[in-house]
């Protein structure tokens, strides 16, 4: 479990990395587990919601508002995705 | 009330004929047409599938990557032409007061492609997936509002939405802002993005379009007894208006003075103008006295003229209704046959054309002019531009909803 966890955490983290460059308009190299949407990537609300639904599509699931608003971190939203994806 | 003149010092454009003025003016007066297939969107179903898009336009030029992917199209359009016409009247951030300086751009019908395509999210796969940029995106008063953001721009703000006469109504009312000394510059205009498959379908379920399809570049053909619709083209116009002391005292390039505005409303059907278009006769007398002219004055017209047999018709009653006997006298021109009809931006590129041809002492032509409509009794330029010394010009716009709005342009060089 925890090797192929191993695994799967890097794949996952590679797809968010995607959609967060692509959401966002930013290069990959800054898009690290550390950093924040808002703080270091620069993202505005209207954004964080936008890369939620496109979070939801990619791995169908639905992160209810609670969940989203303590997702402000690229290791908050790999985290979350690997702990409730199907 | 104290009126101080209204001059123009900057000019900003996007359209089927270049998204430069140099581009656009030699387009224009070469008699080019910027008509041809529709290539962004599927048109295989649609009754018409040509149209004027824009040429020379690259959203990243003036706005980074995210932004560019957020922003819609006519909105991209607006910076476009504000930014160029900002950078035109040799305008920087630091050099004047920006409480002071104002956006008045308007559009006809707001962003219909993004509605269009979240209108689709919402059916296949529901509301959860609707995007948090549709409601900023599709709004027709960001036109105004996000070149006033890039530009930092935090006086008057506002977009007037009259269909095809927005871009007049912009100007003028722009230009009475400046009078009030509510703003020492506005930044006013159109942008106009709407060549999208809902759109051509309910303009074509009007009977509005040419169906030309075989020959796009003839199918604006106004005036003409051959007309059959108009052609619909997109794009922005922007125009610098200022404060003729602000503009002296800045050292600024004075292309031209906004010297007459006027507006009225037909009060009469949907989308037809009344056969003597009244409306529009009240307007054009209004924007007359507000110069101080007589018909006499105006040494051209760059019409309406949307190539509809209906519009075209009541347009010239209503020329020969102002000026009687005068207008024999008076070239006219509808630059519309090159570019085809910009909608809420059309009276902002057209306005760009009669200021040029008062700067350049040379009047774009009416392209497409081969069998003149008796119906039609005007000194229509066919085929290419006039060379003529001209005082001032009329420029018009009539829009669905009888919306009228005419400007009088007076050259300040001689």
């Amino acid at each position: 479990m925890s090797e192929t966890g191993t695994v799967s955490g890097q794949e996952l983290f590679e797809r968010i990395r995607a959609i967060v460059v692509e959401k966002l308009g930013v290069t990959a190299d800054v898009v690290t587990l550390e950093a924040s949407f808002q703080e270091d990537l620069g993202a505005d609300s209207l954004d964080t919601v936008e890369l939620v639904m496109a979070v939801e599509e990619a791995f169908d699931l639905q992160i209810p508002d609670e969940a989203a608003e303590g997702l402000t971190t690229v290791a908050a939203v790999v985290s979350y995705v690997e702990a409730n994806k199907a | 009330m104290n009126r101080e003149p209204v001059v123009i010092t900057g000019l900003g454009i996007v359209s089927p004929l270049g998204s430069t003025v140099e581009s656009f003016w030699s387009s224009v007066t070469a008699g080019r047409s910027g008509i041809g297939p529709l290539t962004r969107i599927d048109a295989s179903d649609l009754p018409v599938r040509f149209g004027g898009e824009a040429q020379g336009f690259d959203p990243l030029q003036v706005l980074n990557a995210k932004d560019a992917r957020r922003l819609t199209r006519f909105i991209q359009f607006a910076v476009w032409a504000s930014v160029h016409a900002w950078r035109d009247a040799g305008l920087d951030g630091a050099s004047v007061d920006l409480d002071r300086a104002g956006v008045f751009i308007g559009s006809g019908m707001g962003a219909l492609d993004m509605l269009e395509d979240e209108h689709r999210t919402l059916i296949d796969r529901g509301p959860d997936r609707v995007s948090p940029f549709l409601i900023p995106g599709v709004i027709v008063n960001m036109a105004s509002g996000v070149p006033a953001m890039h530009l930092g721009l935090r006086g008057p703000n506002l977009s007037p939405v009259t269909a095809c006469a927005s871009g007049a109504h912009a100007l003028g009312e722009a230009m009475r802002t400046i009078q009030r000394g509510d703003a020492d510059i506005i930044l006013a205009g159109g942008a106009e993005a709407a060549m999208t498959r809902l759109s051509i379908a309910g303009f074509a379920s009007a009977k509005a379009l040419s169906t030309r399809n075989d020959d796009p570049a003839g199918a604006s053909r106004p005036f003409d007894r051959g007309r059959n619709g108009f052609v619909m083209g997109e794009g922005s116009g922007v125009l610098v208006l200022e404060r003729l002391s602000h503009a002296k005292a800045r050292g600024a390039r004075i292309l031209a003075e906004v010297a007459g505005y006027g507006a009225s409303a037909d009060a009469h059907h949907l989308t037809a103008p009344p056969p003597e278009a009244d409306g529009l006769q009240r307007a054009i007398r209004a924007a007359l006295a507000d110069a101080g002219m007589k018909p006499a004055d105006i040494g051209y017209v760059n019409a309406h003229g949307t190539s509809t047999p209906a519009n075209d018709k009541a347009e010239a009653a209503g020329l020969k209704g102002v000026f009687g006997a005068a207008l024999d006298e008076v070239p006219v021109s509808s630059t519309k046959s090159m570019t085809g009809h910009l909608l809420g931006a059309a009276g902002a590129v057209e306005a760009i054309a009669t200021v040029l041809a008062l700067h350049h002492g040379l009047l774009p032509p009416t392209i497409n002019y081969s069998d003149p409509d008796p119906d039609c009794p005007l000194d229509v330029i066919p085929g290419v531009a006039r060379t003529k010394a001209v005082r001032a010009a009329l420029s018009q716009n009539m829009g669905f909803g009888g919306q009228n709005a005419a400007l009088v342009f007076r050259s300040l060089a001689h």
